[in-house]
């Protein structure tokens, strides 16, 4: 399993012992929406090289006016920056509880109504979609609506994360 | 420099056709780079201390940077970032990136599925490293 974790694991890993790893109860929860998230050109360029693309419409404002978008477009796994901030809100909420020191990043899914641009002033609406247990582990499924300054929908985030069981 | 990219056409394609690879090579400075950009500044994907001290065979490359070199495959083929309008995958492995060297990551696009009526095409991506797979179910659908 891959363990891409969240920065509080390193911070928390030895701090914690037997205990539960996330309460169940919060399946369903739903966080109240972040603070807006404002895409920048620079941004957008910053996290394209990131992640190898030469995609012109993510560096060239021309390319991606001829290519019909308002301004420069993100790359589509870019959601997860504005995904991230409603994480951290989870992560900080003692009802749910979860042991971040036992996460482990299990899948990933962008939905997108249309691509992110620049420009885009974004907040993020999280629910704890399921929480499920499998043996000694946890599986617990995120769902971040995504929208627009305007409320449209832009994009859902659906990420599943393991929490390991106590050993 | 631009150049023009010609949309591929729908019914030229077929199911199991192959429609790029790419190699890429992750290194320290990518992954620094990765979590500058992405706002991931977990430890254990630039620090080897850390990485040992949690367990690891080593300083791992952030899932999502995985995620997000692999599609551009599919975003290079289609020539366009905006049209991955559904993309999923699951993490199997841990992409383990040494230090000098780092870790060459080999991703292989295929068609997975057509759907004529959506305009949309699945491109099923294959991502290795050392021989094994560190996606599962890995899926894009890009509109044409």
């Amino acid at each position: 399993m891959h363990k891409k974790l969240f920065s509080l694991f390193v911070e928390t890993s030895n701090m914690r012992k037997t205990r539960r790893v996330v309460n169940i109860n919060v399946q369903g929860k739903k966080y109240s929406r972040t603070a807006t998230y404002s895409v920048g050109r620079e941004k957008i360029r910053e996290f394209a090289h990131a992640v190898k693309s030469t995609s012109p419409v993510s560096f060239d404002v021309f390319a991606a006016q001829t290519a019909g978008y308002a301004d420069l477009v993100a790359p589509p796994t870019f959601a997860v920056v504005v995904q991230e901030r409603s994480l951290a809100t989870v992560l900080a909420d003692p009802e749910a509880d979860i042991d971040f020191s036992r996460v482990v990043h299990g899948d990933q899914r962008f939905v997108h109504v249309r691509p992110i641009v620049a420009g885009d002033e974004l907040t993020s609406e999280l629910t704890v979609a399921s929480v499920k247990t499998l043996g000694a582990h946890s599986m617990v499924t995120f769902e971040t609506q995504i929208f627009d300054e305007t409320g449209e929908l832009v994009c859902t985030a659906i990420s599943t994360l393991v929490v390991r069981g106590g050993e | 420099m631009m150049t023009m990219h010609t949309l591929p056409k729908l019914i030229e394609l077929e199911v199991g056709q192959v429609i790029g690879a790419t190699e890429f090579l992750l290194t320290r400075d990518s992954l620094v780079r990765y979590a500058g950009a992405s706002g991931d500044f977990n430890q254990i994907h630039y620090r080897d201390d850390v990485a040992a001290a949690v367990g690891l065979p080593g300083v791992l490359a952030h899932g999502m940077l995985t995620m997000g070199a692999a599609v551009q495959v599919a975003v290079d083929w289609v020539g366009d970032a905006g049209r991955v309008i559904d993309y999923q995958v699951r993490f199997t492995k841990p992409v383990v990136v040494h230090p000098t060297d780092g870790a060459v990551l080999i991703v292989t696009g295929t068609i997975g599925a057509i759907d004529a009526e959506a305009n949309t095409v699945r491109i099923d991506l294959e991502a290795v490293f050392e021989d094994a797979k560190v996606l599962g179910k890995a899926q894009a659908v890009v509109r044409l």
